[in-house]
């Protein structure tokens, strides 16, 4: 891949895979992104977090070369990327959040394509492929056009060309919304092992759950300006606790197992209005065990348990002081993100 | 998952610029994804299959008595007339499918290759040319059937060809132009319609210029479209290389010597 070298160059930066600075992304008088700040270690995951059109497709196409910055500056492993796209793009694997292979054509012609481009022999690229097509599941489906595929199977083909080149920085924005339980396992397994082979990836959710499956650290992004940064755990303890959710099966004991949870965990309660489930939150695990033991000790029996994490909600709720107030415009802006800036 | 292994950072060689072989090569590569997309998509060629049996049909029955007298003796005046009309609308295609291509997603990943930022758009240009060649055999073919026996012989009839697929080459450029530019893939279509319209029927490709009011005749004789057509003619008919080639040609290099920067600076632009 590096024959032609008309000038060879080292990694600059080591270290820090992303180093973003002040960035600003205006479109008409919507500031989509607004100021925001990036540091990501080389060799971990990432991950931002925020609602729908809080500016997280944005900010990953400013990193990605595909759009130029109002304001600030960004590094990928020390270069620049407005002033040194060219090497930046040697360095970055990105699979956007809308499907970014040729519908027209089969899942092995992209991937030929792809390695091609990428400097590829016509045998080396053809073996590149059907490597990466066994890796990824998509073996029986190689030869059919991409307007068959599922969901779960565009992104995995998506991905899966991000990887041609082996970039040690990878951007995968959204990477499961769409997919269902299964599937969504599946990429998460992928991205980790991604990881363990010394990649770097950036990847934006709305889902808290999935930052909390995979990122070492995460940004939670909102109207395009970072609202929290830090560990996952961090972010968790900003949040507050888990609840404890509990429904019984004889709903006649409902007010005496209320007492119970409030006086063994010492906390208030709630009764939810559908009936039947109490809630509290749950500072101290420890302390459902001896909750547990109590309510069987009265002879009541639970019909179900669980315990829930904090919400995307939730955490939005704690750190901005609001609800996630994007969400009913979530179908409208998804539909004009969608768009690409146009000259006439 | 030996392949994904990430290859070590200091081990890497960066490059900050595509050689001219690199260039070229990504190019070749994106024509032959052009080429595999009309594969895929043959629905694609309708207008370049359809349009030169039609037109052809339809325009030597319609005119061949009122304007030769009778069908054979139009078949040398209108065979060159619709070879060069059908080329050239066919490059049309160019345009729109370059602004459609943009608004995908997979031209996102193109953008974010470390490749020669112009291959996406020669690679176009390039594939298209399989277009003009198709429309081209195919007029002629439909002329054969019809009866059409070229004086000049296959050799010109050849170079003709050729001569076509050259300038329609050299105006794709102007619509690969207003594709770069426009917002969406009908509006290129219109605005190449509203030029390309009155230049093939406002010019020799289908009446003589004498029977035209002086003021179209004027037109007539200075629209370049008339000299393609004129060149056209005289290799087909006569096998002889005249005046009107040469103007062909200096004319198509002319519109590449315009569109060919302005169209790859705004594409960088964007790109
Ligand atoms: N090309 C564009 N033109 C105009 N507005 C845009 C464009 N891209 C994004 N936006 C707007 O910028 C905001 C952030 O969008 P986006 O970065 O896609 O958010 P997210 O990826 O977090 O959902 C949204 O309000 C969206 O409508
Ligand atoms: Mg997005």
């Amino acid at each position: 891949m590096n024959r032609t070298t008309s000038k060879r160059t080292v990694i600059e930066n080591k270290d820090w895979a992303v180093e973003a600075h002040g960035l600003v992304k205006t479109f008409g008088d919507n500031r989509a992104v607004d100021g925001v700040d990036l540091n990501v270690r080389a060799g971990t995951i990432y991950g931002v977090l925020g609602p729908n059109g809080a500016g997280k497709t944005t900010t990953i196409r400013i990193l990605a070369t595909l759009l130029k910055a109002d304001a600030g500056s960004a590094q990928i492993f020390g270069y620049d990327v407005e002033k040194e796209p060219q090497l930046v793009r040697q360095l970055i694997g990105v699979t956007g959040q809308y499907a970014s292979v040729d519908e027209s054509l089969s899942a092995m012609e992209n991937l030929i394509i792809f390695s091609r481009l990428l400097g590829l022999g016509r045998t080396d690229a053809k073996r590149k492929a059907l490597n990466l097509l066994e890796e990824f599941g998509l073996m029986e489906a190689a030869k059919r056009p991409l307007k068959n595929f599922s969901g779960g199977m565009r992104r995995r083909l998506d991905l899966a060309a991000s990887l041609i080149a082996q970039p040690p920085l990878i951007f995968l924005d959204e990477p499961t919304t769409g997919l269902d339980p299964r599937t969504r396992n599946q990429m998460w397994e992928t991205i980790r092992r991604l990881v363990n082979e010394g990649s770097t990836v950036l990847l934006t959710t709305q889902y808290l759950q999935e930052a909390d499956e995979l990122a070492d650290r995460v940004a939670v992004i909102d109207r395009g300006q970072v609202v929290a940064e830090g560990t996952v755990n961090e972010l968790k303890e900003s949040v507050g606790t888990s609840s404890l959710h509990l429904s019984i099966q004889n709903e006649q004991y409902m007010q005496e197992a209320r007492l119970m949870v409030e006086r063994v965990l010492n906390v208030q309660s709630a009764v939810s209005t559908e009936g039947g489930k109490i809630t509290a939150p749950m500072a101290d695990a420890d302390r459902v065990t001896d909750l547990l033991i109590t309510l069987r000790e009265a002879g009541i029996q639970l019909a179900e348990l669980s315990v829930q994490k904090p919400t995307l909600d939730e955490v939005f709720l704690s750190i901005t002081g609001r609800k996630t107030s994007l969400e009913d415009e979530t179908s409208a802006t998804s539909n004009k993100s969608n768009k690409k800036e146009k000259l006439i | 998952m030996s392949n994904a292994t990430i290859k070590a950072l200091n081990e890497r060689k960066l490059r900050d610029k595509s050689s001219f072989r690199e260039t070229v090569r990504n190019s070749l590569t994106m024509a032959y994804r052009g080429l595999l997309k009309i594969k895929r998509t043959p629905e694609q060629l309708f207008d370049v299959t359809l349009q030169p049996i039609i037109f052809t049909l339809m325009f030597t029955y319609i005119f061949g008595g009122a304007i030769s007298g009778n069908v054979q003796n139009y078949l040398p005046v209108i065979i060159p007339g619709i070879l060069v009309q059908t080329v050239i609308t066919t490059s049309i295609v160019t345009g729109v499918q370059l602004r459609e291509d943009m608004d995908k997603g997979v031209f996102d990943r193109f953008k974010s290759l470390p490749i020669a930022r112009i291959a996406p758009l020669a690679g176009a240009l390039l594939a298209d040319t399989v277009r003009y060649t198709i429309a081209t055999v195919l007029t002629f073919t439909m002329g054969y059937i019809m009866g059409y026996r070229p004086e000049g012989g296959l050799g010109f009839v050849f170079l003709a060809g050729i001569l076509v697929i050259i300038c329609s080459w050299a105006i794709s450029w102007i619509f690969a132009f207003f594709g770069v530019i426009s917002r969406t893939a009908s509006s290129v279509q219109g605005i190449s319609m509203i030029i390309l319209f009155p230049l093939t029927f406002l010019s020799n490709a289908f009446v003589p210029t004498n029977t035209l009011p002086d003021l179209l005749q004027w037109f007539v004789k200075i629209n370049p479209i008339s000299h393609l057509v004129t060149a056209v003619r005289q290799l087909t008919n006569s096998g002889t290389i005249g005046w009107d080639f040469t103007i062909s040609l200096i004319g198509a290099g002319i519109i590449v010597a315009i569109f060919a920067p302005i169209t790859v600076r705004a594409y960088m632009r964007r790109a």
